[in-house]
């Protein structure tokens, strides 16, 4: 098994068209995900690559090709208006990668998905990959922009704000002969969908998981939430890292949500809670699949 | 983004936050133009203040030797002396580092006789995804001190967007800073002004330190946005056309706006070790590890996803024009990328900008054998990293030699 997504779930792709939505969606096809459908109004009844049927809405393309789960690639500005598209036709799962949404947008979201049964995972996150069984982890289903080739089927967790840094990870388990079961983005926005807490309690929940790397950054309180839980609830081994101990207060480290601001979201403080946890924290990001691999 | 004090004050009038009666200047005869206009509306004293976005403005020198980058003055022509003392001139602050800023605009405002100083704030809970308006009756102060001494003076109000700040929330707050009777209304009125701004804006931060109970010129007692710092969400400013035009890129670090040009988020810091990454979490983790090896990161810099080869020129460009930097690694995870291409733009790029300081590459991904061929080949003097771990140990070695 896996979280969240398995190489048979049916995607659909909101922003097919755009250039970043088509490139990826070719990668994806290409690691053997089903994409099912894609998404752009006003280009309904085309076809993208000859293969995947294109509707104007997600609702519609929900209907005719019964897919559970969608990403979007839609520019900012469209971007809140694509997710609760997506919440609105009852898709399980939502993958938002956009970058550039504003904060405002994603405040009315959360407020708007409220008791709504989809999951967002993101948005500005590199998305989901479960890896499938095939030459370098081929038929597993990839939503997002995560290379593929990297995964390798297996049984630990990957959970990170960052895109670089959960491949980072990955291939180093890759490379030690370790697969992984799902490794989730979850973004790097200072609201976002999923949480490293909702990641882990569904790792800690999945059978098909045996360790959890939880990778952290600066800014806000989220690995602090996570630390706690998994000191009281989580029965895996867990190892983690936190980015941006160099990183000057008050400026923002690229993603909107990696700041320390106000003395709140300090490496050290998340570093610390880690710790108090029972995390094992890895001491260089070169260490991250060693440091889980001592554990287990 | 960050706004200038009159910025954030025009603004916080606009949704209708009270401040105080002044304008701006940038010369020091407009300036004594506008202090006669208060002082004939019945100012007792008129207060010129420095426009800077730095923070420590009052306690600061300018590299004149004149002091303090807030003054109180008492006739027109004293404002036009202090205007005179200040324009033009570079202010040193805590907060503005040694080079200090110029100064170009003052705000020249009535001050009325200060009775409390209190402290508001709108921003967001990222724990909640919400709105908070917070509040404290320690105005004036630095207010991080006051959370971490006494964290119940920190009044937190979280407010339901959908609904906005109501104004019994405004009331409430308002009644546990201690304000009554015909204050605590005006309080109430104001508070919803500042989340208005907020909310309008597209703000990040909002913060009036300090909100004052101050004595009007009537006698009666009023409150007043004496200060307004205001942050814009810069994902948020292409539809704030207004906003953006208030923005002052004298304010902002010269190498950070070039590097915006070509879509690259730069930072600069104080070490001699600089580092070229691709994603803002490997490009942090970069920093760290260099640390961890003993050197120090000269910049933060994330050349994004695709690292074209024109982006990794300027982004050394950048790089190179920081005397500091005595070593440089590049740090790139080449995920959907191919090594090879990245490895010619880095060839390319090098060779542009006659790069003679001691270069360590670490590549992995796509193509990674075929990527360290090419830099092999290429005849430069660059050194190869296996791991990040490897790369870091050797560009701490290089900037030591």
């Amino acid at each position: 098994m896996s979280i969240l997504v398995t190489p048979q779930t049916k995607v659909l792709i909101q922003g097919i068209t755009g250039s970043f939505g088509a490139r990826h969606t070719q990668l994806s096809l290409a690691y053997g995900t089903q994409v099912v459908a894609g998404v752009t109004p006003g280009k309904g009844g085309q076809t993208f690559d000859a293969k995947v049927p294109i509707f104007d809405t997600v609702q519609e393309a929900v209907k005719e090709t019964g897919a559970t789960a969608s990403a979007i690639f839609v520019p900012p500005p469209f971007a809140a208006d694509a997710i609760l598209e997506a919440v609105g036709a009852g898709l399980e799962l939502v993958v938002c990668i956009t970058e550039g949404i504003p904060v405002r947008d994603m405040i009315k979201v959360k407020q708007a998905m409220h008791g709504k049964k989809t999951r967002l995972i993101g948005p500005n996150c590199p998305g989901i990959v479960t890896p499938g069984e095939g030459k370098e982890s081929h038929g597993g289903c990839r939503i997002g922009i995560a290379p593929g080739y990297i995964h390798r089927k297996g049984h630990v967790g990957v959970v990170s704000r960052s895109g670089t840094l959960t491949y980072e990870a990955v291939w180093q388990l890759t490379c030690r002969g370790v697969g992984q079961s799902t490794c989730v983005g979850i973004g790097g926005d200072p609201v976002n969908g999923t949480s490293h807490l909702d990641s882990v309690r569904m790792f800690n929940d999945d059978p098909d998981t045996h360790g959890i790397i939880i990778i952290g950054e600066i800014g806000g309180s989220a690995e602090e939430e996570a630390a706690e839980w998994i000191q009281q609830n989580c029965r895996k081994p867990a190892a983690g890292f936190i980015a941006g101990a160099t990183a000057p207060p008050g400026r923002r480290m690229g993603h909107a949500g990696a700041i320390v601001s106000g003395g709140k979201g300090t490496a050290a403080a998340k570093i610390q809670a880690f710790r108090d946890a029972g995390i094992a924290v890895a001491a260089t990001p070169s260490v991250m699949a060693e440091t889980l691999l001592k554990l287990l | 983004m960050n706004l200038h004090e009159y910025q954030a004050k025009r603004l916080l009038a606009q949704f209708g936050t009270a401040v105080p009666r002044g304008a701006v200047s940038s010369t020091a005869e407009e300036a004594k133009e506008v202090a006669e206009k208060l002082f004939a509306e019945g100012a007792r004293r008129v207060v010129v203040k420095a426009q800077t976005h730095a923070g420590g403005r009052g306690k600061g020198t300018f590299k004149s030797g004149f002091k303090g980058g807030v003054k109180l003055c008492d006739s027109a022509q004293g404002v036009f002396e202090t205007a005179k003392a200040m324009l033009g001139q570079v202010l040193v602050t805590k907060q503005t580092g040694p080079e200090g800023r110029l100064i170009r605009k003052l705000l020249i405002e009535t001050a009325c006789p200060i009775k409390r100083e209190l402290y508001v704030a709108v921003l967001l809970d990222r724990a909640q995804s919400l709105p908070l308006l917070m509040a404290s009756s320690e105005g004036g102060m630095d207010i991080e001190e006051v959370a971490a001494q006494t964290p119940e003076k920190i009044i937190k109000e979280p407010i339901d967007p959908a609904a906005g700040l109501m104004p019994y929330q405004g009331r409430k707050v308002a009644a546990s800073l201690g304000l009554k009777g015909d204050l605590l209304n005006q309080a109430a009125k104001l508070l919803l002004g500042v989340y208005k701004t907020w909310w309008e804006s597209d703000a990040t931060l909002v913060e009036i330190n300090p909100l004052c109970v101050v004595e009007g010129p009537d006698g009666k007692d009023l409150i007043l946005a004496v200060d307004g710092k205001i942050s814009l969400d810069d994902n948020a400013l292409y539809r704030h056309a207004d906003i953006q035009e208030m923005r002052d890129l004298s304010e902002e670090a010269p190498l950070e706006i070039e590097a915006s040009k070509h879509s690259l988020n730069y930072i600069k810091l104080d070490g001699n070790i600089a580092c070229l990454v691709n994603g803002a979490g490997l490009a942090m983790a970069t920093m760290d590890i260099i640390q961890h090896y003993g050197g120090r990161p000269a910049n933060f810099l994330d050349v994004g996803g695709g690292a074209s080869k024109e982006q990794v020129t300027a982004a050394f460009k950048i790089i190179l024009s920081d005397p500091n930097v005595k070593a440089i690694l590049v740090n790139i995870f080449g995920g959907i990328m191919q090594c090879d291409i990245i490895a010619a733009g880095i060839v390319e790029a090098v060779k542009a900008t006659h790069l003679t300081l001691p270069l360590v590459v670490r590549l992995e991904g796509n193509n990674v054998q075929l990527g360290k061929r090419i830099l092999d080949e290429s005849g430069l003097a660059l050194v190869s990293g296996d791991s990040m771990a490897d790369a870091a140990e050797k560009v701490v070695n290089s900037a030591r030699k």
